[in-house]
């Protein structure tokens, strides 16, 4: 999941090159709209826009399918993007208490992006490495067996 | 495409990241950078190579195939200059090598059998002649020269296989359906969604062992003649896309794959597709408007999508463990497999085992198994030789089960007739600190939020559910609620649209029969026995054992605490808003929770 900033990066030059990297059929929809998201950090309304227009597909198909999946943002998103494991064997050794700590570190609630702009907090489901949960992934690291004490730390490590 | 001379292979098993495996990716790169040989020398995450108990974090170089073990990032910068630069095999970070042949993926505990797992930890997963040196695509020679179609799908049938990917319908059978379909064009979809939570059996074979579910795909694809094959796999799972695209495109290169495959007329192919993050994308209907770029929203079923699937064509869905026991079937024979696991039930079953257990992770074993072996035996007992509550067994959809049921044999029958279903593997262990209410609200949680909204039993129905249990939680539980639960856990159970909302009442329902006294103590008596939901505790300083230390004071957030320095200290119960940070704090245990 890329963090970058938007701002330098052309929208429509991403999205131009996303569909004609996958082609232009229905079926490529969701793979050219994860592309997007990764290059651009989300994808804003311009971009599902022209998405639509290059992909002959209406509008609100594309906005519906964009809204649908929970990878695809379509808000813009903090410069570090934070997933945390909610799932029952996480939550089951100790997720609760450091999820109640990210959110009192952060000062946001699931979904929400600090209003520095540097943080958004996203839940997730398991990541599949349940054996050390509980987890939290920072942009591509992965911590496991997270305590509450080690949340200051960790996010002391991005800037 | 890139060259590269070598490539370094680094596991990432849990225990392996625990042990710091990311970091010495961190340095292996950054030293091949300050030495220059990044463009020469990639390193890759794969998924475990060794018993990371033992080794980790570990990492294989190849051509050389050296096991280096127990690493840590200052052993890098020598290792990078002597291995790579030097050309020398640094002999004291190696791995016992007869170690490594005894006890990859951890040496099978007690009552363990590997079958879809046999390979993983034990081949390269990039390297398709390590997969064809154990045996692998004889079982897709010996269909194409030896057995026609119907053959193929009668051993299958006689096998007993059922599908693992949760509702346990016979492979066999399944693939007849399609088959029987007239159509010009048929296609094969492997369900790698794998959305159930604790879950990760499928993610290990995909990243271990790709092409067992590559040649049961294509021996699937010549069973009922279909030409084009899709594996649809979360993209949570980057590694296993990643893995599955070189192993195809090895496939294609051998002849296993495309046109006219060995010879014999015979074509097919694959793609692999990526999820994008929605649990119900698992269910097959989702999953296939999905594949078509659309919402992935079930729909009514019949029409069934062998005969009316991916663009309205007959189209056969399994599973990836499903897959990955076909080629097995077809080399040692139906009735090999029918004398494992239990009259109906046949063969083994892979679950990833997670919660309050010694040994988390993942296990075979054969059907028929019952939990308190599978926690016991397997699984060592419950972690801090705490007592066992329940397992919770199926994922979101599935059941919690008490005690009383350990002695139960895993299959599909007996788990359903529990309350409970396998689903694809996930097992939860819980141990007597667990509070079956915050449990139940917690499963709630997640179904309500992966709930599609196409039909409102489910929709509105979760999130009745959801309001209520929370409610109980928070200590504001009514009378007749129970009874409330009870009838919605009913009527969403019997008008939902698919297995979601079908399934979504059984952790409320499971827990309901089985831990009733829970929620009459948070409704009635405003306890938590559990002593988990946090309206319904005190946190108490015990005056004898605390030291005054005031670590507490100064930690606590709304400043509920107070008390002189070497003085015991008190918690204002109207203040706390119950953190717990003062308990995780302090030094000398002094903190209990009423
Ligand atoms: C909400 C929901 C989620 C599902 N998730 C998965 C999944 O992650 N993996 C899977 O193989 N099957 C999943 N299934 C079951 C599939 O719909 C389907 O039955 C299965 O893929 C068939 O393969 P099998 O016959 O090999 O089991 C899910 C079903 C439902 C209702
Ligand atoms: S039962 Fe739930 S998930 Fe399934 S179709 Fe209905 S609303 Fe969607
Ligand atoms: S941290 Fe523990 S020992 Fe120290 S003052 Fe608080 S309760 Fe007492
Ligand atoms: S639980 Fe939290 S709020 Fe309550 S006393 Fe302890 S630190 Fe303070
Ligand atoms: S439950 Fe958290 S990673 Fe699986």
């Amino acid at each position: 999941m890329s963090n970058e900033q938007p701002n330098g990066k052309n929208i429509l030059e991403i999205v131009r090159h996303a569909v004609e990297v996958h082609g232009k059929t229905r079926e490529e929809l969701i793979p050219i709209l994860q592309e997007i998201n990764r290059q651009y950090g989300f994808i804003p309304s311009q971009g599902l826009e022209e998405v639509a227009r290059l992909l002959q597909i209406p509008k609100s198909q594309v906005f519906s399918v964009a809204t649908f999946y929970h990878m695809l943002n379509v808000k813009e998103m903090g410069r570090h993007i934070i997933l945390f494991c909610e799932s029952a064997p996480c939550h089951v050794v100790g997720g609760r208490e450091v999820w109640r700590r990210l959110k009192q570190e952060l000062k946001i609630d699931a979904g929400e992006t600090t209003p520095d702009k540097k943080w958004s907090l996203v839940t997730v489901s398991c990541l599949g490495v349940c054996g050390v949960g509980p987890v939290i992934v920072i942009d591509e690291d992965m911590y496991g067996n997270v305590t509450p004490e080690m949340i200051p730390d960790i996010l002391a490590r991005y800037n | 495409m890139a060259f590269y001379r070598s490539h370094v292979l680094v596991s990432v098993d849990p225990e392996c990241v625990k042990r710091g495996a990311h970091q010495i990716i961190d340095a292996l790169n950054d030293e091949l950078v300050a030495q220059g040989l990044i463009d020469e020398i990639q390193v890759l995450e794969t998924s475990r190579i060794g018993d990371p108990v033992l080794f980790g974090p570990d990492i294989i170089v190849y051509p050389e195939g050296v096991h280096y073990a127990c690493l840590s990032p200052d052993d890098i910068p020598y290792l990078v200059e002597e291995h790579f630069l030097k050309g020398r095999i640094v002999e004291k970070f190696r791995a016992q090598e007869k170690k490594i042949v005894d006890e990859e993926l951890g040496a099978p505990k007690a009552k363990e059998v590997r079958v879809v797992l046999r390979n993983c930890g034990v081949i390269d997963p990039n390297n398709i002649e390590d997969y064809i040196a154990e045996d692998g695509y004889m079982a897709l020679a010996k269909v194409l020269s030896d057995m026609t179609p119907e053959q193929v799908i009668d051993e299958v049938t006689r096998s007993g296989l059922r599908g693992r990917g949760g509702a346990g319908f016979l492979t066999g059978r399944k693939w007849q359906f399609c088959r029987n379909s007239q159509a010009d064009m048929k296609y094969i979809v492997c369900n790698a969604d794998e959305g159930d939570p604790g879950a990760f059996m499928n993610r290990r074979v995909l990243e271990s062992d790709p092409h067992s579910v590559i040649e049961g795909m294509i021996i699937a694809a010549y069973a009922i003649g279909a030409r084009q094959g899709y594996i649809y796999c979360r993209a949570e799972y980057p590694l296993a896309v990643k893995t599955l695209n070189i192993a195809i495109k090895q496939a294609r290169e051998f002849g296993f794959l495309g046109e006219n495959i060995l010879g014999t007329g015979f074509s097919f192919d694959l793609e692999v597709r990526q999820g994008a993050g929605a649990f119900v994308c698992g269910e097959e209907t989702a999953l296939m408007a999905s594949i078509e770029g659309r919402r992935g929203e079930p729909r009514p079923r019949p029409p069934f999508p062998a005969v009316s699937g991916l663009w309205g064509k007959p189209t056969n869905i399994n599973n990836v463990e499903t897959y990955a026991n076909v080629p097995q079937i077809i080399l040692k024979g139906a009735d090999w497999f029918a004398s494992m696991g239990t009259e109906k039930s046949k063969g083994t079953k892979t679950f990833a085992l997670a919660g309050d257990v010694k040994h988390t992770g993942l296990i075979e074993v054969p059907l028929g198994i019952t939990l308190r072996e599978i926690v016991y035996d397997v699984g060592g007992g419950i972690k801090d030789d705490k007592g066992f509550k329940a397992i919770q067994t199926g994922g979101p959809m599935g059941g919690c089960l008490p005690a009383e049921f350990l002695d139960l044999p895993v299959d599909y029958e007996s788990l359903t007739q529990a309350g409970s279903i396998m689903g694809s593997g996930g097992m939860v262990v819980m141990d007597e600190e667990t509070c079956m209410v915050d449990i139940a609200r917690f499963f709630m949680e997640f179904t309500q939020e992966e709930s599609c909204g196409k039909c409102t039993p489910c929709r509105i129905g979760t999130r009745r559910l959801l309001e209520i249990l929370t409610r109980i939680c928070e200590g504001k539980g009514e009378d007749g609620d129970i009874e409330r639960l009870e009838e919605l856990c009913d009527q969403i159970r019997t008008a939902s649209l698919c297995g979601l909302g079908q399934g979504a009442p059984n952790p409320v329902a499971s827990t309901l029969k089985y831990f009733r006294h829970e929620y009459e103590a948070h409704i009635y008596e405003k306890r938590c026995p559990a002593k988990v939901c946090r309206a319904l505790i005190t946190y108490e300083i015990v005056p004898e054992t605390c030291t005054g230390c005031t670590v507490c004071a100064r930690n606590c957030p709304v400043n509920a605490i107070t008390g002189e320095r070497r003085q015991p200290h008190k918690i204002d119960p109207d203040i706390c808003v119950r953190c717990g940070i003062c308990m995780q704090v302090c030094n000398f245990n002094a903190i209990v929770i009423n």
